[in-house]
């Protein structure tokens, strides 16, 4: 595939066929959709239990349309680690993405993600963050964040998201990068960026979920692009020890634009209510954004081209 | 062939590298970790062409090994114990996949509290996951049934992973002579593998995706079916390989003076073993006693243990595992085997060498002169015995 500089250069080839059963403005599909077109015909990917390992399809029929290994929720990293190796013993070159949500990831997950970047397995991992246990009804992972509803924290939650970024980096990830299908190009740039490195490639994606995240279908772009507008979300990529923070969050980061204030990331969304109630919170919610930001600066000035 | 002195843990790794096996993943657990230390040797010296995958845990030692063998590679690991349980889902998994992997499970008790002694809880407890359970009693048999465990599973008519249960210690660190096949005399034993699916990308398709109530039944008993084929085709297999290696090959169940007995032992792993000395002891005395060593456990040899044990008129079944609450699960295997027998025999369960209490021939003919006076006395004994109790 020649690169993928703008829009109309993105594949025709469709690998994610229609017929898929994702709701209304599932920006998991869009990830699914566009990171096949990247990575092509020769690829396999193993799903754990999750969104997508129901969407793709009944059997015995599947929208996918590259070979797909269904596997047990802890356990996407390992198996693709197992099917990446059964290849190399074949002498097959074939590109191995887990695609996983933020549950068998964040959670159930992150001791085989985490064992497989430590041995450096030659695998692409990409997590959906929608923040919470979709699947099963809209539960709290530890994706989930500050006063976010979900159906175990009927009040919003207590507690602040893990930071699996960070953790990837510390745990000597060759390429971690955010992004999210709301700034398209950025996540073609990362991901044929990923498809040509070798080694452990985690890509964390920011995946708008209308019935976890309680908004119109029609709204999921824009959520997207606000969530990177107002810092709730930074796109940034570490990449053979050099951090760099991408497109719109690099703006913010050098001063050329703006935080948009949270609140009106935080407004479009139902499982935001209680925060949205209260003056106070919404401060508390900006002030967990500028801390995450002034973090974010240190990790860029730790790790910067030299 | 030659013959090397070797533990059963160390003819299972000589059996992953007779068998020619490409890819493995293992965690370390007490006593598996000989099995695993001598492959890494093997393959960092290049003696095995295949690659060593050092995972994090047990559950993904199976899964990166399920991951292997999904894209059409012979596959290995080995695990004991609380590594079992670890990956139990991954071993479900493998088997509704209907992947031939082979994976020597070294029975140890489980905790609390900790013990590293043999016990067959562990195994027992993944009875019906769709695996062949093969219990090997010799360090011989060990090597022997990795190579017959991956012509079986492999073969199209079954395509099923196997266990090869061998008890802790007794087997796993216990030296003994063992033949090694030559490559050649393993190639035209064991050709490569061939899979009934694979991954790949130039003929995509979706595996284990979600399956309505319209098919999912079906599958079971695509299991169940394969399971069946198994059992038929183990023998014809031991023929085989009796034929190429010219050692003597019992099939799923070894009869021991079976034939005029009156009474009949059986027992799993290195306790049949000891029972045949507890026979012969027995037969000195004037006791017409015989023995049946279960090698196979899934499929269950029904029809060859009903044939061995009609018509007799005791029957001893010893248990190192019990199904708290009701009995031992050879015994229960044992009596519904029978029960369509119109000459059932007593059958009396003896809970025996749990967590790794010693069981020895004098035990055993101990057990057998309880088991006989019992019966003679016309007590019907239906509760599994904890004869070994100290207290
Ligand atoms: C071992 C195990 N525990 C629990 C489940 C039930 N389960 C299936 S999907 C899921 C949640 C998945 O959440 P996430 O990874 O965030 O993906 P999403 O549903 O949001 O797409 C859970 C808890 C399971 N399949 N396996
Ligand atoms: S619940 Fe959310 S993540 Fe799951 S398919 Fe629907 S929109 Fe996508
Ligand atoms: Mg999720």
């Amino acid at each position: 595939m020649s690169k993928v500089k703008s829009i109309k250069d993105i594949p025709l080839q469709e690998y994610l066929m229609p017929g898929h059963a994702a709701c209304a403005g599932c920006a998991m599909a869009l990830a699914v959709r566009h990171v096949l077109k990247i990575l092509g015909r020769n690829t396999t990917v193993t799903v754990p239990a999750c969104c997508l390992s129901v969407i793709q399809g009944i059997f015995p029929k599947t929208a996918v349309d590259v070979p797909l290994k269904n596997t047990a929720f802890a356990s996407a990293a390992a198996m693709a680690s197992g099917i990446k190796a059964g290849y190399r013993v074949q002498g097959k070159n074939v590109n191995v993405i887990a695609i996983a949500g933020d549950g068998g990831t964040y959670d159930i997950g992150i001791q085989a993600l985490s064992g497989a970047v430590e041995r450096n397995e030659d695998i692409i991992y990409l997590v959906y963050d929608n923040q919470a246990y979709m699947n099963t009804g809209i539960q709290r992972s530890g994706a989930t964040p500050y006063g976010a509803w979900t159906t175990t924290t009927p009040k919003g939650k207590t507690e602040k998201r893990k930071d699996l970024g960070f953790i990837m980096i510390a745990n000597g990830a060759r390429y971690v990068a955010t992004v999210t299908p709301s700034y398209l190009m950025d996540f073609y740039s990362k991901f044929q960026k990923a498809k040509e490195r070798k080694g452990s490639r985690v890509v964390i994606d920011l995946s708008p979920c209308p019935p976890g995240w309680r908004y119109d279908p029609g709204f999921t772009i824009e959520i997207g692009k606000l969530a990177v507008q107002t810092g709730a979300w930074i796109l940034w990529e570490f990449e053979d020890g050099v951090f760099q923070f991408t497109g719109f969050s690099k703006m913010i980061a050098e001063g050329k634009a703006k935080k948009k204030p949270v609140e009106s990331y935080l407004k479009l969304q139902g499982r935001f209510k209680e925060i949205i109630k209260s003056k106070e919170k919404i401060e508390y919610y900006q002030e967990l954004i500028n801390e995450n930001w002034e973090k974010y600066l240190k990790i860029a000035e730790i790790y910067k081209k030299k | 062939m030659e013959t090397l002195i070797l533990t059963a843990n160390h003819a299972v790794s000589y059996g992953a590298w007779s068998s020619r096996v490409k890819f493995v993943a293992a965690y370390p657990i007490t006593p598996q970790t000989t099995i695993v230390e001598m492959l890494s040797e093997f393959i960092s010296s290049k003696k095995m062409d295949a690659e060593f995958m050092t995972v994090e845990s047990e559950h993904s030692a199976l899964a990166a090994v399920t991951g292997a063998e999904s894209t059409g590679v012979r596959s290995f690991t080995a695990t004991s114990s609380h590594g079992l349980l670890y990956m139990s889902e991954m071993v479900h998994w493998v088997a509704r996949a209907r992947l031939p992997i082979v994976m020597p499970v070294v029975n140890r008790a489980l905790a609390p509290p900790w013990s590293i002694w043999v016990d067959h809880t562990d195994t027992m407890s993944h009875r019906d996951t769709g695996w062949i359970q093969i219990y090997v009693s010799n360090n011989q048999e060990a090597y022997d049934m990795v190579l017959q465990g991956y012509r079986l599973g492999e073969d199209r008519k079954v395509s099923m992973p196997v266990m090869i249960c061998m008890d802790a210690f007794l087997l796993s660190h216990t030296f003994a002579p063992v033949k090694i096949l030559t490559p050649e005399e393993t190639d035209s034993f064991l050709p490569p593998y061939k899979p009934l699916w694979k991954l790949d990308p130039e003929n995509p398709f979706s595996v284990g995706g979600i399956t309505t109530a319209e098919h999912y039944y079906e599958f079971s008993e695509m299991m169940d079916q394969a399971h069946r084929n198994a059992g038929e085709i183990f023998d014809e297999i031991s023929r085989e390989y009796e034929k190429v290696s010219g050692l003597l090959q019992t099939g799923k169940i070894e009869k021991y003076r079976v034939e005029d007995a009156e009474s009949v032992i059986l027992a799993l792993g290195t306790m049949a073993e000891e029972t045949r000395v507890a026979v012969d002891r027995l037969r000195a005395e004037g006791e017409k006693v015989g023995l049946v060593k279960v090698k196979m456990f899934r499929p269950f040899p029904n029809k060859e243990i009903r044939e061995a044990l009609e018509n007799k008129s005791l029957v001893v079944v010893m248990d190192r595992s019990v199904s708290y609450g009701h009995e031992g699960p050879l015994s229960i295997e044992v009596k519904s085997t029978l029960y369509p027998s119109e000459n059932r025999p007593p059958v009396l369960n003896f809970i025996v060498g749990l967590g790794g209490r010693d069981v020895t021939f004098k035990d055993i003919v101990s057990f057998h002169k309880i088991a006989k006076k019992k019966v003679t006395e016309g007590k019907k004994v239906t509760e599994p015995i904890f004869v070994q109790l100290k207290v």
